[in-house]
């Protein structure tokens, strides 16, 4: 039976790609972001750290992003950073869900006291404003980059908690979490295997907003010099990089970063309505 | 006043064109009443809609004419539609409270129809409103026109949604299954307001309902469908005598009224015999049940006592609010009495902690069927899956054993293998009824509480279910306690009925004996809303 389950979602995915274009987009982008993330100093024609005398080179045929103020070749280093930037938002983005899941699901199954205080801490959170925040975080524990997806961690983590608290909330009473009952389930079970399962697709759509959000936390947090260090290549330390050279005229620094980084959060946000579509068994038929 | 000629809608779906309405011919007069009978699925909703255009997305009208007083319904613009739509044609839905904007007063809502089709100024509005309260008899119309739908009943929900329908004085009026949730009592109140309303103002009215019992009593011509084709029309009096298509004659079985036994609503049934009454299993003495609501608290249970011989059936009867969900849920031990005692099998059901009593041998002996068997299942469990869920956890029973009972369950249950496999979404309301009552068989229950498990059922699935628990009964030596506001049908199924009315009980003893001499004014208000026997 489950060999046919299985076809049946293989099956249903094809569905939803099929059905909408953008979905199908969106998921082509982010392949072409994991193979870029997984094989990028494999693909890339020059090594990504490497200066040479051909200093603030514009694009050109061998040079397709062209050159830095240290002769390193653009277009590598933006395919390279791809994987670290990607490891820190996706690291980011499954601490803050499972941490807001949990969360969430004890304020939203329980309610009262843990309701309170877990809710209003969440609301402390919220009330900063969370790139500061972050920065803060990133500051007093240390400028490194595990600190830098503990700081997005944190600042994302409530979103999740106050989608999954409404969601359990309103299936706590619902009739198969007192049939579940009925049928020997612990309160811990009924939550794990009944309730939070059913979250799960409005959290779809908050899981890929936030990874565009976590991927601009980063490249912001490296802008000013927090988290990543040069030499490593990452988006922001790019376009941080690169901004110095826009006045006199060398673009290309900080435009191809800048734009893969805006490339990169425009497939996550488009990811969510698919996503949605392929965890929800409602829309199987 | 209004003709349709040979109507065929059809819906675009994932798994291609569905053909909804086929070739459908209807004909209504002024002042008459048409009824639409048939079952979920058979069309006669997407007939009322198309009357409207108010089609799901993907359905169209692919052929046909809808003729109302000359103008073809079928080819106006959207524009000439809006003003026909309130004005011309009205519509009462199935859900008043869905039906009705949950944040503004009921006066505002009635208001703004009126004004949308200039049928009231800024200054008579109000005035105009709660007329429109008053003329569907809401007492005290002025102080209630500031209320908020959450603050009102099913029954005077669906009165401020007639009122709503009927503000701009339309010639005809839809009513898409009207009284389907409501109590029989609030039931029969609807229905003969609707009706008195249609003769004052010789309107014409369509009735969309499964119930014939409800459509015989009501309406001056019947039309039944089935999968989108009309099988069977006439007046009714004519059409209960010489029903000639099966579908009728299976649906005029199905009907339940007083005196009707219960093997009589399926084609060919079977009398079951009944068990012989043992001892004593469940003992419900001096329950009570506060609430702590918002002006004090609620007494929920004030005091109910009643038992259950072993092999018996005893009906629960009462409205909604009369506390017997309350009840049903605390013998399941789904939550705690405020005090009193429930004794099973000879101990107390409370002597056990809630938190405790998920290993609690107890948790197999008593079981439940829930009201809506669609909000029970857990939409990412597949039938099999919601079957064995109490196999996982209440017995020992390994992958292949569960796999054996399930498929043994479904046969019990008359639930095809194939479905097992499927998603809820992917079953019809019978086939979730089904599962329910197999899942709650599973672990072989000694007292099964079925709380109105055919509530949200057809008439012809309710046959269908009401005798597979008579025979379930019968074979598997059950105990029922069966919650129902019904008495139709509880009179068929129980042996001993206990009349409940805000949350104490009003009357109890032989089904028999209750029917025949109710003691309480209450009991004989709902004996009254029980429909009389169409044949007669």
């Amino acid at each position: 039976m489950s060999a046919v389950a299985q076809h049946s979602f293989v099956s249903h995915v094809a569905y939803v790609l099929r059905q909408n274009p953008v979905t199908l987009i969106a998921f082509t982008l982010l392949a072409a972001l994991i193979v870029c993330a997984v094989f990028g100093p494999a693909l890339v024609p020059y090594d990504p750290l490497a200066s040479s005398d051909t200093i603030l080179q514009p694009p050109s045929a061998a040079h397709w992003f062209g050159t830095d103020h240290l002769g390193r070749d653009v277009f590598s280093r933006v395919i390279v950073a791809t994987r670290l930037d990607m490891a820190i938002s996706i690291g980011a983005v499954a601490l803050s869900f499972v941490a807001g899941s949990i969360l969430g699901c004890i304020a939203g199954y329980w309610g009262g006291w843990f309701d309170s205080i877990i809710s209003r801490g969440l609301d402390m959170i919220m009330a900063f404003p969370l790139f500061v925040l972050a920065m803060g975080i990133v500051a007093a524990l240390g400028n490194t980059v595990e600190n830098v997806i503990y700081a997005t961690a944190v600042i994302n983590t409530p979103f999740y908690a106050r989608v999954v608290r409404a969601e359990v909330n309103i299936r706590r009473e619902a009739g198969f979490v007192q049939a579940a009952k009925l049928a020997g389930n612990s309160d811990y079970r009924i939550v794990a295997m009944h309730i939070f399962p059913n979250a799960l697709p409005p959290m779809m759509v908050q899981v890929s907003l936030n990874m565009g959000w976590a991927v601009l936390n980063a490249a912001g947090l490296s802008f000013i010099g927090l988290g990543v260090r040069p030499p490593t290549p990452e988006w922001g330390i790019m376009v941080a990089e690169g901004a110095n050279y826009i006045i006199s005229g060398e673009w290309w620094l900080a435009l191809f970063p800048g734009l893969w980084l805006m490339l990169a959060v425009f497939t996550f946000n488009l990811l969510g309505d698919g996503l949605r579509d392929m965890v929800d068994p409602r829309q199987r038929l | 006043m209004l003709t349709i000629k040979d109507l065929h809608v059809q819906f675009d779906t994932r798994h291609g064109v569905v053909d909804a309405v086929r070739g459908v011919n209807l004909h209504l007069d002024r002042g008459e009443t048409l009824g639409i009978v048939g079952e979920s699925g058979s069309g006669k909703s997407v007939t009322a809609f198309s009357l409207l255009r108010i089609l799901d997305s993907g359905g169209r009208i692919t052929g046909g004419h809808i003729d109302y007083r000359g103008i073809d319904l079928s080819q106006v613009d959207n524009a000439s539609m809006n003003d026909i739509r309130g004005r011309e044609i009205s519509m009462i839905f199935q859900n008043p409270r869905a039906a009705l904007n949950p944040i503004r007063k009921v006066g505002h809502q009635i208001e703004d129809v009126l004004r949308h089709h200039a049928q009231a100024t800024r200054y008579d509005a109000r005035a105009k409103a709660v007329a429109a309260l008053e003329e569907v008899q809401i007492k005290d119309a002025a102080s209630r026109y500031h209320a908020y739908p959450f603050e009102l009943s099913g029954g005077m929900c669906q009165r401020v949604v007639i009122a709503l329908a009927l503000a701009c004085k339309p010639q005809l009026l839809i009513a898409d299954e009207p009284t389907t949730g409501l109590d029989v009592t609030t039931q029969k109140t609807v229905m003969d307001l609707i009706q008195a309303l249609a003769q004052d103002r010789n309107m014409g009215v369509v009735l969309i309902t499964h119930d014939l019992g409800l459509a015989g009593t009501y309406c001056d011509q019947l039309v039944v469908m089935k999968d989108g084709e009309i099988v069977e029309q006439g007046a009714p009096q004519k059409l209960t005598k010489n029903a000639v298509h099966d579908y009728t004659r299976r649906l005029l079985a199905a009907t339940p009224h007083r005196g009707k036994q219960l093997h009589e609503l399926v084609v060919d049934g079977v009398e079951k015999p009944i068990p012989p009454a043992g001892d004593i299993l469940l003992s419900v003495n001096a329950v009570t049940k506060t609430y702590a609501g918002k002006a004090g608290p609620v007494q929920a249970l004030q005091g109910v006592s009643f038992d259950i011989q072993r092999g018996g059936c005893l009906g629960l009867v009462g409205e909604s609010g009369s506390g017997k969900s309350t009840l049903s849920s605390i013998i399941a031990r789904l939550q705690d009495a405020t005090s009193g005692d429930v004794q099973f099998n000879g101990a107390s059901l409370f002597n056990a902690p809630a938190s405790k009593y998920a290993k609690d041998t107890r948790r197999s002996e008593i079981q439940m069927v829930f009201q809506d068997a669609t909000d029970s299942l857990n939409p990412r469990q597949t039938a099999a899956q919601s079957i064995a869920e109490p196999l996982r956890h209440l017995t020992t029973m390994n992958r292949l054993e569960r796999n054996d009972r399930v498929e043994q369950l479904a046969e019990d249950v008359g639930l095809p293998l194939a479905l097992l496999s499927r998603l809820p979404h992917q079953l019809s309301g019978g086939q979730k009824a089904r599962v329910g009552i197999a899942r709650a068989l599973a672990v072989q229950p000694k007292l099964l509480i079925l709380d109105e498990p055919t509530a949200a059922l057809d008439v012809s699935i309710q046959a269908l279910i009401l005798n597979l628990l008579a025979d379930l009964r019968h074979r598997l030596n059950l105990t029922y306690l069966f919650v129902s506001h019904d008495l139709s049908v509880v009179q068929m199924l129980c042996d001993t009925v206990v009349v409940m009315r805000l949350g104490q009980v009003e009357e109890m003893g032989p089904t028999e004996q209750v029917l025949s001499q109710p003691q309480s004014d209450y009991t004989r208000q709902l004996l009254q809303a029980m429909p009389t026997p169409l044949f007669a």
